[in-house]
C-alpha cells in the first residue's frame, strides 16, 4: 500500500508486488489443496491412525495454545516479542518437577487428610502443584519486566526485542548451572499413574500394562484428557478475567491507549505487571502439562515449543487471544500430523514453513487486525 | 482557589512549549484557555493532568501543590481530562468506556448510580451501550468522552477542544452540557480554538500565543477585545 503511494509512476513496480502477491496466494491455494488431498487419502485408508492423530495433535495443540497466549497478550499491551516467555514456561515445568519429585507436595492432601478417597487426594496435590508453578512463573514474569524492559519502555522496540533475546539466554544458562537446575536431561516424575484406554467397534476400555494395541483402536489416556480439560479450563478463566473483569478491562485499555488509560487513573505498570504475570502463568502451566506428557524436563526445553507458540500466536494474529488459541490448534495438528505422514524430524521444518507463507501472504495473520492508529 | 497555575515551564526535549503560564480559576467557574494552533493549550492540560511534567512552575489544586503527582492521583483528586481527539477506547464497548471513567472508584452502588445518570444526559449512548466506542460518530465519541469524564465525579472537568470537527449544531449541543455541567457544580477549564463559543459560555478566559498568556480578562471583556476580535474572531466579531 505505501510503495504503491509512494512510487505511483512505476507500475512495473506495483505490478510485482500484485503478483508476488498472488504468488503467495496460489501457493497457499496449492499447499491447502495437497495437503487436503493427502490428508483426505490417509483418513479414507486408515480412519484410525488419523483419529489418533487428531487426538495427539489436540493435545499438543492445547499446550501450544496456553503459552501462545502469553506472547499475544505481552506483544498486545506492549509491542514486544518476549522472547523469554518459553523459558519461564521450562521454569514452570522444573517448578513442577521439584515440587512433585523433592517435596512431594502433591501427596500432601493425603498426609493431612488420610481418609480422602485417593483419587480426589492426587487431584487436589496436583491442582496445588500446578497452581505453584503458575504462582512461581508469574513472579519471575514480573521480575524480568520490571528489571529489564520497563527500563526500555519507550526505547526503540528492537531494543527490547534484543533485550528478550537476552533474558532468554540468561534463564536457560542460569538454568543450566549445576546448583539450579542442571544442564542434565532429568526424568519427570508424574503426580498420578497414566491410565490408557482404547476405543474400538467393541466400546472403551482400559488398556492392560503391556498389552499390545489391537488393530483399528484409538488410545488415549487420563493425560490428553487433563491436557484439554484443564487448558480449556484456564482458557475460560482467562476469557472471563479479560472480558469481565476490571482489570481485564484496564489491560485492553491499556493495550489501545496508555495515555488515555493514564489520564482515567489506571495504573498502567501494574496494569503491564498483571498482563505479564497472566501471561506467564499460563506458561507455567503448560510447562508442567508439557511434562507430564513429554516426562522429561532440561534447561533448553522452552525453546521449541517456545517458537512454536510463537509461530501459533502470529498464526492466529498477534494480539488477539481467539486468534492465539486458533493458530495454536493449527499448529498442534499440523505437527502431529506432519510427523505422521510425511517426518517426525519434517514436524518442525513445517512449523516454520508456515511462519513463513503467513508473514508472505497475511502477515496480520487469521484473526490479525489491519494497522491500527496508535496513541 | 480551586486551581492555580504558577509560572509554569514545560519543554519537549529542546522546544520550549510553556513560557511561564499563569492562570487561575475558582471553585464554580468556567474558565476557558484560547490560542491558535501550537500555543500550548494541551501541554498546559496535560501538564496539569501529570502526564507531563514541569520544568519549574507550580500548580496548586485546592491549595495543595500537584505538579509532581502521579497522574493516577490527579484523577484521585478530582481532576479529569477529556482530551483532544476524544480518545474513545476503541477496542472498548461504550458501557467499558464509561466504566474506565470509573476506575478508582470503588463503591459499586454508586458507580451504577452515576453510569444511570450519564446514560440519562446522554440518550444516544444508552441506545449504543453496547457497540464498540470506535463504531460510533464523532458527537457521539464526543459525548462519550464527557460521559466517562463525569464517570471520575470529578470536581474539575478539563476539556480539550471539544468542538473540535463537530457541525454547528452539535457545537451547541455540547457547549450546552458544557454548562449545564458546570451549573450542576463542576469547574471547568475549557480549551477551545473556538474563541467565540468558548467565551460565550466562560466566566473569564485566557488567551495563549507561543507558550504565553498575552491577555486575560472577564470572557465578555475578551468577546470585545479588538485584538481577540482581529486574532480569533475572524476580523468583524
Ligand atoms: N510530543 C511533542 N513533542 C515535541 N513537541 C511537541 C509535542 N507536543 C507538542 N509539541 C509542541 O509544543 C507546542 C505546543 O503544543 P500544544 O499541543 O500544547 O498546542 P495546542 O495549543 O494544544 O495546539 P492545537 O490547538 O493544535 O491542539 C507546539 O509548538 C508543539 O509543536
Ligand atoms: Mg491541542
Amino acid at each position: 500500500m505505501n510503495s504503491s503511494k509512494a512510487v505511483p509512476s512505476t507500475p512495473s513496480f506495483l505490478d510485482f508486488l500484485v503478483r508476488r502477491k498472488i504468488l503467495g496466494l496460489l501457493l497457499l491455494i496449492l499447499i491447502l489443496l495437497l495437503v487436503l488431498w493427502k490428508l483426505g487419502s490417509e483418513l479414507v485408508t486408515n480412519p484410525t491412525l488419523f483419529l489418533q492423530q487428531v487426538i495427539n495433535g489436540l493435545q499438543l495443540g492445547f499446550v501450544y495454545a496456553l503459552i501462545a497466549l502469553g506472547y499475544t497478550m505481552v506483544y498486545g499491551i506492549v509491542r514486544l516479542i518476549n522472547f523469554a516467555h518459553g523459558d519461564v514456561f521450562m521454569v514452570g515445568a522444573f517448578m513442577s518437577y521439584y515440587a512433585i519429585a523433592r517435596v512431594q507436595l502433591h501427596t500432601w492432601p493425603a498426609k493431612v487428610f488420610p481418609n480422602l478417597s485417593p483419587g480426589l487426594s492426587i487431584g487436589i496435590g496436583s491442582i496445588t502443584v500446578i497452581l505453584l508453578s503458575m504462582a512461581i512463573c508469574a513472579l519471575v514474569a514480573i521480575t524480568i519486566e520490571r528489571v529489564a524492559y520497563k527500563p526500555l519502555r519507550n526505547a526503540p522496540r528492537i531494543s527490547a526485542l534484543i533485550t528478550a533475546i537476552g533474558v532468554s539466554f540468561f534463564l536457560e544458562y542460569f538454568g543450566a548451572l549445576n546448583f539450579v537446575f542442571s544442564p542434565n536431561f532429568i526424568t519427570y516424575k508424574r503426580p498420578f499413574d497414566v491410565t490408557t484406554w482404547m476405543v474400538s467397534a467393541q466400546g472403551v476400555q482400559a488398556l492392560q500394562k503391556g498389552q499390545a494395541i489391537p488393530e483399528k483402536t484409538v488410545i488415549f489416556s487420563n493425560i490428553s484428557i487433563i491436557i484439554v480439560v484443564v487448558s480449556i479450563l484456564l482458557l475460560v478463566v482467562l476469557q472471563y478475567i479479560v472480558g469481565k473483569t476490571k482489570i481485564g478491562k484496564a489491560m485492553r485499555a491499556v493495550a489501545y491507549d496508555k495515555q488515555t488509560a493514564r489520564l482515567m487513573g489506571i495504573n498502567v505498570d501494574s496494569v503491564i505487571s498483571v498482563t505479564f504475570a497472566i501471561g506467564a502463568a499460563l506458561a507455567g502451566a503448560a510447562g508442567m502439562l508439557y511434562a507430564i506428557a513429554f516426562p522429561q524436563v532440561f534447561f533448553w526445553m522452552g525453546i521449541i515449543p517456545g517458537l512454536k507458540a510463537f509461530v501459533a500466536a502470529v498464526l492466529g494474529g498477534i494480539g488477539s487471544i481467539p486468534g492465539a488459541l486458533v493458530g495454536a490448534l493449527i499448529m498442534g495438528q499440523a505437527e502431529v500430523l506432519s510427523a505422521a505422514y510425511i517426518s517426525t524430524p519434517m514436524r518442525d521444518a513445517i512449523a516454520f514453513t508456515i511462519l513463513i507463507i503467513v508473514l508472505l501472504v497475511r502477515p496480520t495473520g487469521i484473526f490479525g487486525e489491519a494497522q491500527r492508529e496508535k496513541a | 482557589m480551586m486551581l492555580e497555575v504558577k509560572d509554569l515551564n514545560v519543554y519537549y526535549g529542546a522546544i520550549h512549549a510553556l513560557r511561564g503560564i499563569n492562570f487561575h480559576l475558582e471553585k464554580g467557574e468556567i474558565v476557558t484557555l484560547i490560542g491558535a494552533n501550537g500555543a500550548g493549550k494541551s501541554t498546559t492540560l496535560n501538564t496539569i493532568s501529570g502526564l507531563l511534567r514541569a520544568r519549574s512552575g507550580q500548580i496548586l489544586f485546592q491549595g495543595e501543590d500537584i505538579t509532581y503527582t502521579e497522574a493516577q492521583d490527579i484523577v484521585r483528586k478530582g481532576i479529569i481530562q477529556v482530551p483532544e481527539g476524544r480518545k474513545i477506547f476503541a477496542t472498548l464497548s461504550v458501557i467499558e468506556n464509561l466504566e474506565m471513567g470509573a476506575y478508582l472508584q470503588t463503591d459499586q452502588a454508586q458507580i451504577q448510580s452515576d453510569l444511570e445518570a450519564v446514560l440519562k444526559r446522554f440518550p444516544r449512548l444508552r441506545e449504543r451501550r453496547k457497540q464498540f466506542g470506535g463504531t460510533l460518530s464523532g458527537g457521539e465519541q464526543q459525548m462519550l468522552a464527557i460521559a466517562r469524564g463525569l464517570m471520575s465525579r470529578p470536581s474539575l472537568l478539563l476539556l480539550d477542544e471539544p468542538s473540535m470537527g463537530l457541525s454547528p449544531i452539535l457545537v451547541e449541543q455540547i457547549f450546552e452540557i458544557i454548562r449545564d455541567i458546570n451549573e450542576q457544580g463542576t469547574s471547568i477549564l475549557l480549551v477551545e480554538q473556538n474563541a467565540q463559543m468558548a467565551l460565550s459560555i466562560a466566566d473569564r478566559g485566557y488567551v495563549l500565543e507561543t507558550g504565553r498568556v498575552v491577555l486575560e480578562g472577564p470572557a465578555q471583556e475578551l468577546l470585545h477585545n479588538p485584538m481577540v476580535i482581529e486574532a480569533y474572531l475572524g476580523g468583524h466579531g
